[in-house]
């Protein structure tokens, strides 16, 4: 036993996350992995981590945990969404490794700015891989079960030497006041009157409050269909935007199925999709043919 | 003599590196996919992360060649130049599920059919099933095989909790539930012990992987087991 985390408070939605599981869509099993990529990376380094190991993701809420069995302290960085940092009710360092001693609690207050904090412990939140990934997966209910308070979540050991820390870095994207994001014709756009694609990269679109990590769904107005027909079900990729029967748009995130009956007007590009990671409900969002 | 073969429909890229390729039919589809697996074991493909058959199509995302470019495009010029041989029915190992044919759309199903209910589940057992594809859920199979007149549509009202190991009709599919989950299929039956179907540990994961040959085999209600 190399030590753990116990759940203090699991926040509105904590979940366990890495890199994901690719090259399993063939069996109905998507992605999954951290939805702010660059965020998530940054932490696990940040901790002298490769960059693949499991961290935490919080919700809007943040959370905390206490450290349990470490035998003396664990290092840990809170970054991404932007949040107040505290070890045993003190303030500590933001998007900076952090010393937890040993039964101290590590809290990552709401996020004020952004949506989604990553907490990366040095060794890795070590829960059993499945499919050889350690994320959780809402569509499918793969991976470990979203955080409750109680658990204990087993941490890996940590590497033999940290990697000198810079004073400073360079936290990707604050949370923008309006999110843009680049998006090519999908591979059913000519399902949709040419006024729907003029309207798709025109008119202001507003996350929903039912977006998740399966998507990101936008209110605003419909894209209206040039064919009634229905499509059979085929498979779709990250980034996809599939306009289901009310018109609105959904940007599909990390958790989203792997097949749809729904056509997929547009695909916004993987690299710009931790944008779509840091908005909450309410927030504009605009596409840009590119 | 010839072997029967066909090319593709259409190509469509889907974002910077995928493809979405379209078959005439649902058959041609499978034949697609089998021909791209054969050619991903003979080393003739470039790296692609995941190749997803579907209803009439195969994604192929993430594709990649050595030296990076335009993957899905020339991945499309390479594809438009295959004569697909069409799906050989090779007589082969077959997965055998048992099915208690208790469903509570039994009677739905018959009466769609135009048959008495014992005759549902006598057809259903004595169809040749074949997996085409997966997805609404891990290891969740759309069997083909049902002859075109036996097609029923789903429940206009979805149930919010189907069992695991339901065995359902909807379109031209079969499908096994290997998890509770909501549902709009129409139930015939079920599996006694779903738990085969989805197995991470085992390898492949699923029971029922796209290209598996499939039979239903009618087993009597297990005693005291009856739901």
């Amino acid at each position: 036993m190399t030590g753990g985390l116990e759940v203090v408070r699991a926040g509105a939605l904590t979940t366990v996350q890495d890199q994901g599981r690719g090259g399993w869509a063939h069996l109905g099993v998507g992605r999954a992995g951290a939805l702010d990529a660059p965020a998530y990376r940054l932490a696990n380094r940040l901790v002298g981590n490769a960059e693949s190991a499991a961290a935490l993701e919080t919700t809007v809420t943040g959370c905390a945990v206490r450290a349990v069995a470490t035998g003396g302290f664990v290092v840990a960085v809170v970054g991404g969404a932007v949040c107040r940092v505290t070890v045993d009710g003190r303030a500590a360092a933001w998007g900076a490794p952090v010393r937890v001693p040993e039964g101290a609690v590590l809290e990552a207050g709401p996020a004020v700015s952004g949506l989604r904090s990553y907490l990366a412990f040095a060794g890795g939140v070590a829960v059993d891989p499945v499919l050889g990934s350690r994320s959780a997966d809402l569509l499918s209910g793969l991976g470990p079960a979203p955080l409750r308070e109680g658990d204990v979540l087993p941490l890996g050991r940590p590497g033999r030497s940290c990697p000198p820390v810079p004073d400073a870095v360079p936290w990707p994207g604050a949370a923008p006041a309006g999110l843009v994001l680049p998006v090519r014709p999908g591979p059913r756009h000519t399902w949709f009157t040419q006024t729907a694609l003029r309207t798709l990269t025109t008119a202001v679109y507003r996350v929903s409050d039912r977006s998740n990590r399966i998507g990101l769904r936008l209110d605003g107005p419909a894209l209206e269909r040039a064919r009634g027909d229905e499509l059979p079900s085929e498979g779709v990729v990250l980034g996809a935007v599939q306009v289901p029967a009310d018109g609105r748009p959904v940007v599909f995130l990390n958790d989203h199925p792997t097949t749809g009956g729904y056509p997929v007007i547009g695909v916004v590009p993987e690299r710009a999709l931790a944008g779509a990671a840091r908005v909450g409900p309410g927030a504009d969002v605009r596409f840009v043919l590119g | 003599m010839s072997t029967p073969a066909f090319s593709v429909l259409r190509m469509l890229p889907v974002g910077t590196d995928a493809l979405l390729v379209e078959c005439a039919s649902g058959e041609q589809a499978e034949a697609l996919y089998a021909e791209l697996l054969r050619r991903r074991a003979d080393g003739e493909l470039p790296a692609v992360r995941d190749m997803v058959p579907a209803a009439r199509t195969v994604l192929l995302d993430g594709i990649t060649y050595p030296g990076g470019g335009p993957g899905p495009q020339r991945f499309a010029a390479d594809i438009a130049s295959w004569r697909v041989p069409e799906l050989r029915r090779a007589p082969g190992d077959e997965v055998e599920i048992p099915v208690v044919y208790d469903g509570p759309d039994l009677a739905d199903v018959a009466e769609a059919w135009g048959v008495e209910v014992a005759e549902v589940a006598r057809t259903h057992a004595e169809t040749a099933f074949r997996v085409a594809f997966c997805g609404f859920a891990p290891g969740f199979g759309y069997l083909t095989g049902l002859p075109e007149h036996l097609r029923v549509p789903r429940r206009a009202t979805p149930r919010t909790r189907v069992g695991a190991g339901a065995v359902a009709l909807a379109g031209p599919y079969t499908g096994v539930y290997p998890r509770d989950s909501p549902g709009g299929w129409q139930l015939i039956g079920r599996m006694p012990e779903p738990g085969t179907l989805w197995d991470p540990a085992r390898e492949p994961a699923a029971l029922l992987v796209p290209g598996t040959r499939v039979r239903f085999v009618p087993v009597p209600v297990p005693p005291g087991a009856r739901r």
